[in-house]
């Protein structure tokens, strides 16, 4: 009996050092790009550390040295939100109509499962080839923006299936007894309710398109988007300016990944104390 | 009634309409183009064969191909092991609801940082003066800098480990915690050691969960261009980079024909492993 717990301790600490070497392996890299963003003016690539200084940063934004910075930043940051706006209200408005029975329901989601499992390279080649072929130009808020949603539609329909599985339609009903009509449901119950699985939804838009490259490159046409900028960066830059653009771009997704889920706490929050304020009141 | 079902159709025509024209559209006009003939300057409307002829033909498809499917089953393999063993952790080894919260978050944040930049922060760890070989130099391992650790089939398969494994830890953390606790506790009372639980009853319910894994996982690495061409610093070519390859000599048509066929295989791995589950029901 004695033998078993320790052969089950040991058990344990051979999963939780397991576990620690995995988030060592997912985190160790970025933290080491993120400290050697801040190397002195004579640093390099590698460590280590030749003084700390924020030089590299200073340089991102002389705009000859890095290519188009600033603006690749304001395109990719102005198309995320676009994205993050259509994929919100575009997933809510299948995921409803996912909530009853319709004509080829089928095919369009298996439609979308493929939207998520084709190459990239076959979305980003064709729709550059067809926008050349209908002789309309390549874009990053035309062309560039559809080809992302190829790629966050999916992830949004996905979790409004998770949220419909799970919702209990009686708050629904007891609406309707009372009159309520399809807006006022959908504003009254359906979004208070689901919200916070909607600011999901939106974080999802919003960096997957932030982040996109491989559906990016021939979609976007001749003005780049920020990773096509840092990619293009890779071959050309050989200074630790590099790693100043990756510590500024995972600080904005890391903006984007804390807002989203204060907003999702808050919200959650809101509800129960509302819940607990209403089941007082029929006390 | 029939309001109800124009209700539906209207709540879906915005996901249709974007996966028709962002979707379906360009995979036509790469299907289309595939069969058309080009010149070192234009394209050729025709329908000819000889795209997929020369693919065909050539001894370099088949090698290209090779890799790629190794690449992916590779990368499927180590991510899967990996994938599982986090999921398990944290199923059956964090104790509070809490905790898993807080730990699987952990573990997804990356996915909502750039790839690109994930990438290039190996180049620190990895390079030829990184923090490995450094580290390795200093204990007297070895005598002279690895070279294969950057710029080679490894680190194409780890940066591949490092993007993916997140795919294949949700999908199965979520079978994992849909196990009935029950079920654990009577076999373990009917004398069931760790290893016979594991095998007989975790990993059999946790098959739909490494069924979405995988679809994910090849699907990403087959289709994949940009981390094979970044990782491997341009020595070894994937589907996917020769296909890149071909556009930028702007042989579109090849290019097409070398879609189509990934696209295909693509596809038919794709259904195989979903004959086996039910996406919708494991939301």
């Amino acid at each position: 009996m004695m033998n078993d717990q320790i052969k089950k301790n040991k058990k344990h600490f051979v999963m939780v050092m397991f576990f620690s070497l995995f988030v060592l392996f997912l985190y160790g890299p970025i933290i080491a790009v993120i400290i050697l963003s801040f190397q002195g003016p004579d640093g390099g690539l590698t460590f280590p550390m030749n003084g700390v200084s924020v030089h590299w940063f200073g340089k991102l934004f002389e705009e000859q040295r890095v290519g188009d910075f600033k603006g690749s930043l304001s395109r990719s940051f102005v198309l995320a939100l676009i994205v993050m706006v259509l994929t919100v209200i575009i997933s809510l408005s299948a995921g409803l109509a996912y909530r009853r029975p319709f004509k080829l329901s089928g095919v369009v989601f298996y439609l979308t499962i493929a939207s998520l499992i084709v190459p990239s390279i076959l979305i980003t080649l064709g729709i550059g080839l067809m926008f050349d072929r209908i002789g309309l130009e390549n874009n990053w808020y035309t062309s560039g923006m559809g080809a992302h949603l190829t790629w966050t539609l999916p992830f949004g329909l996905l979790i409004m299936f998770a949220i419909f599985n799970r919702f209990d339609k009686s708050y629904e009903e007891a609406a309707r007894d009372l009159g309520a009509t399809n807006w006022q449901v959908l504003w009254h119950i359906i979004i208070p309710i689901i919200g916070p699985s909607l600011v999901g939804i939106g974080l999802f838009g919003f960096t997957l398109s932030f982040d996109e490259f491989a559906r990016s490159l021939l979609s976007v046409g001749s003005k780049n988007t920020l990773p096509l900028e840092i990619f293009g960066m890779t071959t050309t830059v050989t200074t630790p300016t590099l790693y100043a653009l990756g510590t500024l771009t995972t600080l904005v997704s890391f903006v984007v990944i804390g807002v989203s889920f204060g907003l999702i706490f808050f919200l959650e929050r809101r509800r129960y104390r509302r819940e607990k304020e209403i089941a007082i009141q029929e006390v | 009634m029939t309001a109800i079902i124009l209700k539906a159709q209207l709540q879906i025509l915005p996901l249709v309409a974007i996966l028709a024209l962002f979707l379906i559209g360009p995979i036509f006009i790469i299907i289309v183009v595939s069969f058309w003939d080009y010149t070192e300057y234009s394209l050729v409307p025709d329908f000819v064969l000889t795209n997929y002829l020369e693919l065909f033909e050539s001894k370099v498809t088949y090698k290209i191909y090779f890799n790629t499917i190794k690449f992916s089953a590779l990368s499927w393999i180590f991510t899967l092991l990996i994938g599982f063993a986090v999921a398990y952790f944290l199923a059956f080894h964090v104790q509070t609801l809490r905790w898993q919260i807080i730990l699987f978050l952990i573990c997804t944040i990356p996915f909502w940082t750039s790839n690109i930049i994930r990438m290039i922060a190996w180049i620190p760890v990895l390079g030829r003066h990184g923090l490995v070989n450094k580290s390795l130099l200093e204990i007297g391992v070895i005598d002279e800098p690895i070279e294969w650790l950057l710029y080679s089939d490894f680190a194409v398969v780890l940066a591949f480990v490092h993007l993916y494994t997140l795919f294949m830890v949700v999908p199965i953390f979520n079978s994992m915690m849909r196990i009935d606790k029950s079920i654990l506790e009577s076999a373990r009372d009917a004398g069931a050691n760790s290893y016979q639980i594991l095998l007989h009853i975790v990993i059999p319910l946790c098959r739909p969960g490494i069924a979405i894994g995988t679809i994910f996982v090849v699907s990403l690495v087959m289709g994949d261009f940009v981390t094979v061409q970044a990782m491997s610093g341009g020595q070894s070519a994937s589907v996917g980079v020769a296909m890149n390859h071909k556009r930028a000599l702007l042989q579109y048509p090849a290019a097409a024909a070398d879609a189509v066929i990934l696209l295909l295989l693509v596809l038919v791995m794709v259904a195989i492993l979903m004959r086996s589950i039910n996406i919708r029901k494991e939301l």
